[in-house]
């Protein structure tokens, strides 16, 4: 699974990096960084969750 | 309280739930017209957890900025320069792109990894309550020995007060929110507050120091204005002062209600987080957040609303409609109750959700295990809840060990 994640729309709430640690992580800014290209199947549930909290809408699932 | 306002249908409560009629305009119409709370023409209530997401994350058409919370009936109160000046840096009076300008420039100090660098010293803070508590002897009241001085000392903390001013300033803090105190007096009040941030901001001008206030200076000295800075201020020292505050006197409440759940919490690591979630889902203290003007004609739960019309959000109606979660009158701290909109949605989602989370990750379980026996020291019935406040509390929590 590949996650798109739009830095100039994350508005650092840190949702993605409580729930999916493994995938999401913030930079110094505050601002999301993916630290997978590519979600491994393990943590595809957590990131996809992370995806639907997301309060500013930055995150989404590219492919499955 | 004998000139208190009716309270409008969003902010009616009978105990922990919204009043049955909030539940019903959720569950049949889904949106009822209210009064807006300043005297203002009224409002469109929205309920239901899709319709008010969805009006959350969608700041184009509902906006924030075109929202003017003091005007009243009696006339202006307020010089427009006045009105520019007071909102100046308030994140939430603002919508893109200068909320994102204002709110980019804190959130490097609110992330997850920054809190978790905060712990330890919110460890100690919460360990120096309980230990105050147990020196004064039961019965305590919770409130002010707990669920007041650790969220107030943190934020203190982090924005630089310093301590001889905090007696006062949680004062102050207090009638700001009151809602029942006429408009006059709270005017009166915001302007007190006011001048207290300015000396405030000053001080830290002249020696920008290691917290928060010191960083932005340090930062963003040149881009930020002092009213901005005045407002950033005042808005972080109110939004981190009674809000988790009043988390932590009503969950604790709610979890001697639920005596199991309060073992779990106590008991099992592992649990705290879920229940922090859900615990804010059941109470949800934020009423509504700021209410949102129309920028278009739009449509929420099939009615059609004009332009310039006010859209007020039921936070706790959504937090409890059956169609985001399954039982919703129940607590049940096991459920982790992810989704939850007690923080908001979009992009004012709360900012500082992280400290309050991390807070009441602490303060819970220290409180129960320093208490095992922790109980009520009033009969059930006379927990004073506190209404007339923007913010759901109680003024006051006795208890006993
Ligand atoms: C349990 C505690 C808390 C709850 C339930 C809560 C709830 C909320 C809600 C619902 C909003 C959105 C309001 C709206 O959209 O109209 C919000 C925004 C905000 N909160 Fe909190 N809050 C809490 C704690 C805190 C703390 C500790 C701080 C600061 C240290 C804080 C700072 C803010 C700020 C600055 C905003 C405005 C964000 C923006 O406009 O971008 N909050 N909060
Ligand atoms: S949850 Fe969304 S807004 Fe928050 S840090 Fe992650 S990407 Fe950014």
């Amino acid at each position: 699974m590949k996650i798109a994640a739009d830095r100039g729309t994350c508005i650092g709430a840190g949702m993605c990096v409580l729930t999916a640690p493994a995938v999401y992580d913030q930079d110094d800014d505050g601002i999301v960084e993916l630290l997978v290209e590519d979600v491994p199947p393990q943590d595809a549930e957590a990131a996809r969750q992370a995806v639907a909290l997301c309060p500013s809408g930055a995150l989404r699932v590219l492919e499955d | 309280m004998t000139e208190a306002p009716v309270l409008p249908l969003h902010m009616q409560r009978d105990q922990f739930d919204p009043v049955d009629e909030l539940g019903r305009t959720r569950d049949s119409g889904g949106i009822t017209m209210v009064p807006s709370l300043f005297g203002g023409p009224p409002a469109y209530l929205v309920t239901r957890y899709e319709d008010v997401r969805a009006v959350l994350s969608d700041a184009e058409h509902f906006s924030n900025a075109r929202t003017r919370s003091f005007e009243t009936e009696d006339g202006p109160q307020f010089t427009e320069d006045e009105l520019e000046q007071m909102r100046a840096g308030q994140m939430l009076a603002f919508d893109p792109p200068e909320h994102t300008r204002l709110r980019r420039m804190l959130t490097p100090e609110f992330t997850v990894r920054r809190m978790r660098r905060l712990e330890p010293r919110i460890v100690e803070i919460v360990e120096s309550a309980l230990d105050d508590m147990e020196r004064a002897g039961k019965p305590v009241d919770l409130v002010s020995t707990f669920a007041l001085p650790i969220p107030s000392l943190v934020i203190c903390e982090l924005l630089g007060v310093p301590y001889a001013d905090r007696g006062e300033f949680q004062q102050r803090t207090g009638r700001l929110l009151d809602v029942s105190l006429p408009m006059k007096e709270r005017i009166a009040v915001s302007r007190e507050n006011r001048k207290y941030m300015a000396r405030l901001v000053e001080g830290a001008k002249a020696a920008p120091g290691e917290d928060m206030l010191g960083m932005l200076i340090r930062e963003h000295g040149d881009d930020l204005s002092n009213d901005e800075l005045i407002g950033v201020a005042s808005l972080l020292l109110i939004a981190g002062h009674e809000t988790t505050s009043n988390m932590l006197g009503l969950g604790t409440l709610a979890l001697l209600r639920h005596p199991d759940q309060l073992k779990r919490v106590r008991d099992e690591p592992d649990m705290v987080s879920p229940a922090v979630e859900e615990l804010l889902r059941w109470i949800s203290i934020v009423h509504s957040g700021v209410p949102r003007t129309t920028t278009t004609e739009v449509e929420i739960a099939g009615q059609t609303i004009p332009a310039g019309e006010l859209v007020v959000l039921a936070l706790p109606a959504a937090n409890r409609d059956p169609s985001f979660i399954e039982d919703p009158e129940r607590l049940d701290i096991g459920r982790g109750a992810p989704g939850h909109v007690a923080f908001g949605h979009g992009v004012h989602h709360c900012l500082g959700a992280p400290l309050a989370r991390m807070e009441m990750h602490i303060a819970f379980p220290a409180l129960l295990r320093r208490f095992p026996d922790l109980a009520l020291a009033v009969p059930d019935d006379q927990v004073d809840f506190h209404t007339f406040n923007a913010i759901y509390g109680l003024r006051s929590l006795p208890v006993t060990w």
